[in-house]
């Protein structure tokens, strides 16, 4: 339970930014990296900070907000290829950046093939799936600890059916963050 | 917590709400017929040879005669008249009577005959109770086969197989003709590979009911269940040493899909026991134990491999055709049944490991998951037909053909019992 809170909390640090671009320069901080230089001449508004505690249901909007990139979880996959396709990069940085700047968010990505071919080896498929999106995510920043990628195999089809429409809607690895699942 | 007591509650052997049933859809070259005059006595006789039967019928092998009313009823005592049952055509009899107890249990009673040899082949008896009149038909359908066939039957044995009806699914295990069905496992999440340990008293399965795939073992008579691995990442394909004592099972704990040993009691250590950069998965142990069949597609395409079972250098086993899965060793090991595709087409083959000749032996195309019988004669497996997940049963040497219908579900994952006392 503590996980989730601190979850929706840090969804709301991300919400705040999300409006933001990163390199514009708001009101005057204390840059806390080890090393970096205060302002100079600035007063310090530096504050202790607080523990909020964010129970309503607010605090994962970034996460399910339909505008916002954050809401999108599933990458789909070519027949028989497991890596990350250009058109998706933008989504797996986004979800880096929040498990970066999130220390206490957690994933679980679940690879899912079609239901072509026997089930467990369609198993060790999606884990490969899902384990390429947990390896670009921690290039990207994110922390072991942060992410377990697992497979469901063909066992957890999106689509019904037993056409390439279906199936292309099969091959996938889902994103989903504690407390969703 | 909350549902994990919530599953435990539904482990007591409920029945199950459907029931599968089987059509023989081909037969052996010659079928023996074998005349099973309905036993004398109680009436509970009558149901018990139309067990008899009715095993004997789907096996394949032989051939039940229409017996017309006889006067005087003949039962095991009755002296026999070979030649009335040459001209009645069989070449076998069987006669027999049941008897209630005082205790309220039966005792059933019966004979053999061998009418072209013209000799006695055996008599024995058995007791049972109302409920298990079943099974006490099986046990002499088992006696029947083999005074016959030379062979053990399998008539007295279990299977499992999960059904899928809307979101629901249950793991099952019922008589190996379909009847009495009872559910182990109903979860709102899928369940794959059941596999029986040795002994038929536990069998490990894969669940997904934590939203990642977790392998129990099922004490089957103690209706409890423990989580045997659930590491980070995926647990997955469960196989038991034949001794009963360790279960491989693939982990992607380390990155990949490897094959790893436990003790199947819980207890130790992870041993990992394959070390490649490729999906290693579905072991399979030998009957013997020294050998571990396995899926790998370190050579670019899932294929068969094989290694001792303590680890090693890995020997591939298939090279016809592009992609072979599902690794399933004989009971006498001569064999390796697997399934292969040719085309768009996933139907079982047979690997004779002597000279390396394959047969394909089924003409259905999603075929899954072949289970041979104990005494290797059948293979059950999983296909599909008219769009639904329905088990079918083929003869080792593809000529007789059983399918299992199931009314209300899909059914997939199937796995034969062993034999039991």
């Amino acid at each position: 339970m503590r996980t989730i809170i601190v979850a929706a909390f840090s969804a709301v640090l991300v919400a705040g930014c999300a409006t933001t671009p990163e390199d514009q320069t708001a009101a005057k901080v204390e840059d806390r990296k080890p090393g970096a230089k205060p302002g100079a001449a600035s007063q310090s508004v530096d504050r202790p900070k607080i523990a909020a505690v964010d129970v309503t249901s607010k605090g994962s909007a970034a996460l399910k907000d339909p505008a916002n990139i954050l809401s999108r979880r599933s990458i789909y996959y070519d027949y028989d290829r497991f890596d990350v396709k250009d058109e998706y990069r933008s989504l797996v940085e986004a979800h880096a950046k929040y498990l970066r700047e999130n220390p206490a968010a957690r994933m679980l990505i679940q690879g899912n093939t079609d239901e072509r071919g026997g089930r467990e080896y369609n198993v060790g498929l999606g884990q490969r799936r899902s384990e390429g999106v947990k390896r670009m995510l921690m290039l990207l920043g994110a922390r072991e600890n942060q992410i377990e990628s697992v497979s469901l195999g063909e066992e957890k089809p999106q689509a019904e059916g037993s056409n390439e429409q279906a199936w292309s809607k099969n091959r996938r690895s889902d994103m989903l963050y504690g407390g969703e699942y | 917590m909350r549902f994990f007591l919530g599953v435990i509650l539904f482990l007591s052997a409920f029945t199950a709400a459907g029931q599968l049933s089987i059509e023989i859809t081909g037969a052996g070259a010659q079928r023996t017929p074998i005349a099973i005059v309905p036993f004398a006595g109680d009436p509970v006789g009558a149901s018990l040879t139309a067990v008899v039967r009715a095993d004997l019928e789907r096996s394949g092998m032989f051939r039940g005669l229409e017996v017309p009313p006889l006067s005087p009823h003949p039962n095991e005592n009755t002296p026999v008249s070979y030649g009335e049952w040459r001209s009645r055509l069989a070449d076998a009899l069987v006669v027999g009577s049941v008897a209630a107890n005082p205790d309220g249990r039966f005792e059933v009673r019966f004979r053999l005959y061998d009418i072209v040899k013209q000799a006695p082949l055996g008599a024995i008896a058995y007791l049972f109770t109302r409920d298990n009149a079943r099974a006490a038909g099986h046990r002499i359908a088992d006696f029947v086969y083999e005074k016959l066939t030379g062979e053990k039957g399998v008539f007295s044995t279990q299977i499992a197989y999960v059904v899928k009806r809307g979101t629901t699914y249950e793991l099952q295990i019922a008589d190996a003709d379909g009847e009495r069905a009872q559910y182990l496992l109903r979860s709102n999440e899928p369940i794959i590979s059941p596999v029986w340990s040795p002994e038929g008293r536990r069998i490990a399965y894969v669940s997904f009911e934590s939203k990642k795939p977790i392998v129990y073992v099922h004490h089957l008579s103690e209706n409890k269940r423990q989580v045997i691995a659930s590491f980070k990442g995926s647990n997955s394909a469960p196989a038991w040493s034949p001794d009963g004592k360790t279960i491989a099972v693939v982990l992607s704990v380390e990155g990949g899909s490897q094959i790893y040993l436990l003790n199947a009691d819980g207890s130790g250590p992870r041993r990992r026991i394959s070390n490649s950069n490729s999906i290693d998965t579905e072991p399979r142990y030998s009957n013997d134990g020294r050998v571990l069949y396995f899926t790998s597609d370190r050579g670019g395409s899932p294929q068969i491999y094989r290694m001792a079972a303590s680890g090693g250098e890995p020997q591939r086993v298939t090279f016809k055709g592009s992609y072979n899965v599902s690794p399933r060793p004989s009971p006498d090991g001569r064999v390796l049944a697997y399934v292969t595709r040719d085309g768009g087409k996933f139907q079982v083959a047979l690997l004779d490991l002597s000279n390396q000749q394959v047969q394909v032996i089924t003409d259905s195309d999603r075929d899954e998951s072949p289970s041979f019988a104990p005494n290797g004669r059948m293979i059950l497996l999983a296909t599909v037909r008219g769009g639904r997940g329905v088990l079918s049963a083929v003869s080792a040497d593809g000529r007789i053909r059983q399918n299992l219908p199931y009314a209300g579900g899909d059914v997939r994952e199937p796995a034969w019992g062993p034999f039991t006392e």
